[in-house]
């Protein structure tokens, strides 16, 4: 036999093989199998998924919990890597998503299936406060199921170096705040820390809920608020102000190194969700009130500024079955209970068990179940506003930091709106 | 980096295949290029589909209204093209490649022919510094990223780090400088640096390939005409390099207007060092934006292909008159 031949059998062969993927019927397809895909990687949140996936295995015994999970960036990876699987419709069984908006383009191309009907029979109307199911609602059905919820209005800082300093406390407005930012200057001190992009733009939003009241901020997202307007120019004026006094030339590369620097004194607040409780107490240890406290951002006491992450139940899922075990797993009482002590944030439900929350998140639960709270949502994460309209919130965002044209980010961001709408 | 430093044209004629079907001589001839063609289908399918496909399919997507998760094939003509020269954030991208493209060529070009003419000159231990030139090409650029993060912070005071702590420990204090957080175009020729470091060590090994292939004898025959070591570096090592140069500032241009990863980890979203692959991303993953992420995945390749295209044809042609 001739060389040449060989050598055509030998790249035959290898095209076959090359292209037996193509034809292989898809994954083994166990009935028993559960994918759920989650960005929970960090410490904290993956031992609170692995709690809550050992009570749902313990509930439903031989099933195989495929946990896909991507890492990085807060979510951002994942979601990109989400994005080809729905547009594949290749989706997993249930998926990560925040809660709110962030969800209405999977709604709209229906991605996700009403679960409306499993929060009627699991008693969760009665459950999830008001101000939370209504920023759940897309176009008047509910898609998703929450399983914790964390605070955005908060600003942080270390007791000590408020008394060191003469300050009687956390300001309560953010003029107070500009006012408190001159005797800190004085001192050397920076008044604010803030961190990459997406801090600064946590930043914005609470200001303007600060500055503008609850129903100001709530109409930002609806329309009844004039992003034109001269009150939003106002409160956008004073986030200028806010940043001209912080270390926005030279900000921290991320948030933990942003709180690191009010731990270590070089700075003396910083506005952050409270994720920073997971790190300052569970990561690095500092005692509650003595070497770190926390109060809700200026002007905004009493409003709770809320995230969740939550979990959806997907159109054309392989285990429909199971993934509606799963969602019921993360809206029970001990499913939440489960996860939310690990991962340092309070349940959605307001009927926990109170003895597991303790610290930070003792007085944030007294918070978030005070019937006089007024609850709203984050835009930075996901709750009011949609995932095209938030993204070019970001780029004009970016233009504002540089170049400090108020009116021009008011109308860029309110064209957006109708545009993205 | 997939790019040959030299583009050869297939051998000619197929002297190979000649000598096989000698021993065909009595059987029915198939035609010759039959076999050639059945041995390339398995790639020329797969390069059809994977790459041109795929471009065709990106333009497609490049002229709808696509938005968010249902696809939309409708047609919008040019609607996304213009809409891009009016967006102030695409502007502003566009500014900050060429000025990275400038730095970066420019530097590591000027860094890896010092260093390789050094080399050349034959240094102590030259295969040890020549690996340790190469070896930043190794890391990854988000691994050199986040080294070079903290490298190029610029914070103040007790907060002080990286290059800016080296230069006041030794009293060159005043040389600080705000690296990437720079107003205007500093920040992105700032982030030249690491990309100039990471690459800078293959354009020297390609300027020592270069240099070893030019035969002494031509310098000494120069030499012995009477000509300065400058005449000799102006009048026949430098031409002699033209090749080698060509090829290097095609790697790092296209290198270049494609380099994501280490402007994505160095500093997350800042504006200040944005550029097109990363407005491309996040536009079409974070906003859904599928329309116009794809319009500037086009303008990307059409520019990468001004920049490759003509270098292609002239190594075909030179090729072909050898």
């Amino acid at each position: 036999m001739s060389q040449g031949r060989i050598g055509f059998v030998v790249l035959l062969l290898i095209a076959l093989l090359a292209a037996l993927p193509l034809v292989s019927p898809g994954d083994a397809a166990s009935a028993h199998q559960l994918e759920v895909f989650s960005w929970w990687t960090g410490p904290g949140e993956d031992e609170g998924l692995a709690a809550m996936v050992d009570e749902f295995k313990r509930r439903n015994p031989g099933v195989d919990f495929i946990n896909a999970t991507v890492s990085g960036g807060a979510g951002s990876n994942a979601k990109a890597i989400l994005a080809s699987r729905l547009l594949a419709n290749d989706p997993p069984d249930s998926y990560q998503r925040h809660a709110g908006l962030e969800l209405q383009d999977d709604v709209r191309s229906g991605k996700v299936v009403d679960l409306t009907d499993l929060y009627e029979s699991e008693g969760w109307m009665e459950v999830f406060p008001p101000g939370l199911l209504d920023n759940l609602t897309i176009d008047g059905k509910i898609y998703s199921v929450p399983v914790n919820i964390h605070r955005a209005n908060l600003i942080w800082y270390d007791p000590r170096a408020l008394s060191a300093l003469g300050l009687p406390g956390p300001p309560q407005s953010w003029s107070e705040f500009l006012e408190q930012a001159t005797t800190i200057q004085s001192r050397g001190k920076t008044p604010l820390a803030v961190g990459p992009q997406w801090t600064q733009k946590h930043l914005l939003e609470t200001v303007l809920l600060g500055e503008l009241g609850v129903d100001g901020y709530l109409g930002l997202w609806t329309g009844r608020t004039a992003w034109r307007g001269p009150k939003v120019t106002q409160a956008i004026d004073t986030f200028m102000k806010v940043l001209a006094v912080s270390d926005v030339k030279s900000a921290a590369a991320d948030w933990q190194p942003q709180l690191d620097r009010v731990m270590s004194g070089s700075a003396v607040y910083a506005v952050m969700g409270d994720w920073s409780y997971a790190y300052l107490a569970l990561t690095k240890k500092l005692g509650w009130q003595s070497e770190y406290a926390v109060a809700a951002s200026p002007g905004s006491a009493g409003i709770f500024d809320f995230l969740s992450d939550s979990f959806t139940l997907s159109v054309g899922a392989r285990h429909s079955r199971l993934a509606r075990e799963w969602l019921i797993e993360c809206g029970s009482r001990l499913g939440q209970d489960l996860f939310n002590p690990r991962k340092g944030s309070i349940p959605a439900r307001t009927d926990p068990d109170e003895s597991l929350y303790h610290e930070y998140l003792a007085w944030d639960l007294q918070q978030w179940r005070d019937p006089n709270t007024r609850i709203v949502g984050s835009l930075t994460h996901g709750v009011v506003a949609n995932n095209a309209w938030n993204s070019e919130i970001d780029t004009a965002l970016g233009l504002l930091v540089q170049d400090g044209d108020i009116g021009k980010f008011a109308a860029t961001v309110d064209d957006k709106r109708l545009e993205t709408s | 980096m997939s790019l040959p430093v030299d583009v050869h044209p297939p051998p000619r004629g197929g002297r190979i295949p000649r000598a096989a079907s000698v021993h065909r001589v009595g059987r029915r001839r198939r035609p010759q290029w039959l076999a050639g063609l059945l041995l390339i289908l398995p790639s020329l399918l797969a390069i059809g589909l994977f790459v041109y496909g795929f471009i065709g399919w990106n333009v497609r997507v490049s002229v709808t209204s696509w938005r968010g998760l249902t696809p939309t094939y409708d047609f919008v003509g040019v609607r996304n093209y213009l809409a891009l020269w009016g967006d102030e954030r695409w502007r502003l991208d566009v500014r900050n490649i060429v000025i990275f493209t400038t730095v970066f060529v420019i530097g590591s070009l000027a860094l890896g022919f010092g260093m390789a003419t050094l080399l050349e000159k034959g240094v102590r231990g030259q295969g040890f510094y020549r690996s340790v030139y190469l070896f930043p090409m190794a890391i990854s650029f988000v691994a050199t990223a986040i080294v070079w993060r903290w490298l190029l912070d610029n914070g103040t005071g007790s907060d002080t780090a990286g290059i800016n702590k080296l230069l006041s420990d030794v009293g060159l204090g005043w040389l600080r400088s705000d690296w990437h957080r720079s107003e205007g175009g500093w920040a992105i020729a700032a982030v030249a640096l690491p990309a100039g470091w990471a690459l800078s060590g293959y354009v020297m090994a390609l300027f020592l390939a270069g240099m070893r292939n030019i035969p002494n004898a031509v310098r000494e025959a120069a030499r012995i005409d009477g000509a300065t070591e400058a005449q000799v570096f102006w009048h026949v090592t430098r031409p002699m390099l033209r090749p080698v140069t060509v090829s290097a500032i095609v790697i790092l241009l296209h290198i270049s207007l494609k380099t994501f990863d280490l402007l994505y980890a160095i500093d997350q979203r800042s504006l200040k060092i944005d550029t097109p692959s990363l407005y491309m991303w996040f536009t079409t993953f974070d906003g859904g934006f599928y329309n116009r992420g794809a319009t500037i995945a086009t303008v990307l390749l059409i520019g990468i292909a001004l920049v490759v295209g003509p270098y292609i044809r002239s190594s075909l042609r030179r090729g072909g008159a050898r």
